[in-house]
């Protein structure tokens, strides 16, 4: 457990997913975009609204008050009980996104006032191993739960996952059932959970703890699913039509309460935590 | 119904129809060659003895999908003879990937759940191979809760490929009816025993597997992805299956040993599918044993038990 020094703010985290320089290129819609004008706009387009995906540390400063933010469980580091090798070792796979994420695995949880709210948030890391749910990940969100249920805390969690971490085999698919679980303690602690679903959230996390919200939130146009685009055309041989698993898919289908801009997202936060718990802003 | 061969057995199987062919000679008179039979046959359950006890994981993946492995509704009919099987989810279908029911177990009431593969191509396209829709989630919640309203244990048994990868599988959330039932079926007041009887594929299988007990068939398998999938993603070449089969460590002994499942439940020899009759019997008083003890526990400290189990899954390193 280590409190932030106001000097240093977060940690580092991942960078590599938006280029760095003067200017960067709209993925969606190929707009040149100044680099701190993008920065200063939560990472979203001014022309096209595109949500560049974030780090884990660029939301927790988005939405908490800077000298509020307390991290936990920041020493838990993955281990590989399976011994697991494909083409390469996992041990040595986990070295290297040690090394090269600046992060200790693919969720960062802390703690902190938004809009002075006292929540604890997790949130996920797509640069560590693709967002992957390891023990980690599962263990980390456990202690965030019943930090929130003890505190008497609303949970908020941001999902960035490519689904669960194949290399801790059934150890991983486990955490689904592990997180699942513990949001029963919250929710007989009648604590809020929202869960808000980033660009991409699939496969076993979106079958568990992300959609499992008392709210369930959604960047625009982010890939949600379970069976990822991929794996249908490989199990029907059928192309998916396009928006099929977006965000407003979903909405559309009945599975998410909200799509909310990033720029909007601290105040939609703290209007239905303020809500739902009866407590003032 | 002819017995089907696998890779692994062709040796016995070998051995087996010599003995058959020598049997038809003693029929027809010829004389002498009974102490060559019965040579035969020792030979024949050595050879057997001695495949089966050192199998590698992806023989085990081939029992596990045997095409004559009993099947959910094969154990319903032999441990639950007044069985009622209750259809859809009230909401859309109703899905064949998925019976359940209520009936007795062991002169006990209780509702059964699990998943259903077909025999044949015909039954298969009914079934969908296994994998249910969301709407068979939907349905085997509906079950759930009518179970801890009429305060019925649950048992689940597990055997799917995994939850249906398609158009309108994610249509109508299949993420959130797998997410719905693991959640569901944390906070249950009933006790709740789950068998995998035969693949225990990823979050499809998950989805009826958070009980207070977990048992495996000695062959059958459970895993995160299977090992097809596996080997597409990782090796980038789908016939490495063989590979993602020992890599992921997906066996009964292999989960056991991480304490990831409670219990073994021992197969016939040479598998289920020789002796349905027996291993019915096995899986019967097996569940029947633990609905005994989860019995003796109030539901609270059920709920509780169940959340601290599941909650100590996991390694990690914590410096
Ligand atoms: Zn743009």
């Amino acid at each position: 457990m280590a409190w932030f020094k106001r000097s240093q703010g977060l940690p580092e985290g991942p960078k590599k997913n938006i280029p760095d320089g003067v200017w960067v290129k709209c993925d969606s819609c190929g707009e040149i975009l100044y680099r701190k004008e993008l920065t200063r706009q939560g990472d979203v387009c001014p022309k096209c609204r595109h949500h560049f995906r974030i780090p884990s540390k660029a939301f927790i400063e988005l939405l908490l008050d800077a000298d509020t933010v307390k991290e936990f469980d920041a020493n838990l580091t993955p281990s590989d009980p399976l011994q697991f090798k494909d083409t390469a070792k996992y041990a040595d796979r986990i070295t290297k996104s040690l090394a090269q994420s600046g992060l200790t695995d693919a969720i960062r949880c802390v703690s902190g006032s938004l809009s002075g709210h006292h929540v604890q948030l997790g949130v996920m890391d797509f640069g560590f191993m693709g967002g992957s749910v390891g023990a980690v990940v599962g263990e980390k969100l456990v202690r965030a739960i019943y930090r929130a249920a003890d505190n008497q805390n609303a949970l908020v969690t941001i999902s960035c996952s490519g689904g669960m971490r194949m290399q801790e085999g059934l150890f991983s698919l486990m955490q689904m059932a592990k997180v699942s679980a513990a949001l029963v303690r919250l929710s007989r602690a009648k604590q809020p959970y929202i869960s808000i679903m980033a660009n991409p959230t699939t496969g076993g996390t979106t079958a568990s703890f992300a959609m499992l919200g008392d709210i369930n939130i959604a960047e625009p146009r982010a890939l949600i699913c379970f069976a990822g685009p991929r794996v249908i055309k490989q199990t029907i041989g059928q192309d998916l039509p396009p928006g099929f698993q977006s965000s407003e898919f979903l909405l559309e289908k009945g599975f998410l309460d909200l799509i909310v801009e990033r720029t909007q997202l601290k105040a939609t936060l703290a209007n239905l935590i303020g809500l739902l718990k009866g407590e003032p802003e | 119904m002819n017995r089907v061969t696998l890779a692994f057995e062709k040796p016995i199987k070998e051995l087996e129809d010599k003995i058959d062919e020598l049997e038809r000679m003693a029929h027809g008179g010829q004389i002498g060659i009974d102490s060559e039979i019965t040579k035969l046959r020792i030979k024949a359950d050595k050879l057997r003895e001695e495949i089966f006890s050192r199998l590698d994981r992806w023989q085990m993946v081939q029992l596990a999908r045997h095409p004559q492995r009993p099947y959910t509704l094969d154990y319903i009919k032999h441990i639950s003879p007044n069985f009622i099987e209750l259809h859809g989810d009230r909401l859309f279908r109703d899905d064949f990937a998925i019976v359940a029911g209520i009936g007795n177990w062991c002169n006990r009431r209780v509702a059964i759940i699990g998943q259903q593969k077909g025999r044949g191509t015909k039954e298969n396209i009914l079934r969908n191979f296994g994998m249910p829709h969301p709407e068979g989630y939907r349905k085997a919640l509906r079950i759930m809760r009518l179970a801890e309203k009429f305060n019925m244990p649950l048992v689940t048994l597990i055997d799917t490929p995994g939850a249906y990868p398609g158009l309108g599988a994610e249509e109508r959330g299949q993420a959130s009816a797998i997410a719905e039932n693991l959640y569901a079926m944390a906070e249950l007041k009933i006790p709740s025993v789950a068998v995998v009887i035969g693949e225990g594929g990823s979050g499809g299988a998950l989805a009826l597997g958070v009980s207070d007990k977990v048992f495996m068939l000695q062959y059958s398998i459970y895993s995160v992805i299977s090992p097809e999938g596996c080997a597409s993603i990782l090796w980038r070449d789908a016939t490495k299956a063989q590979l993602a089969a020992e890599a992921l460590r997906i066996t009964a002994p292999d989960l056991h040993g991480f304490g990831l499942v409670d219990g073994i439940i021992e197969e016939p020899f040479g598998g289920a599918h020789n002796d349905p009759l027996a291993i019915a019997k096995s899986v019967e008083s097996t569940v029947s044993r633990a609905l005994d003890d989860l019995l003796g526990l109030e539901p609270e400290n059920r709920i509780d038990l169940r959340i601290q189990k599941f909650g100590k899954m996991g390694q990690w390193i914590e410096k």
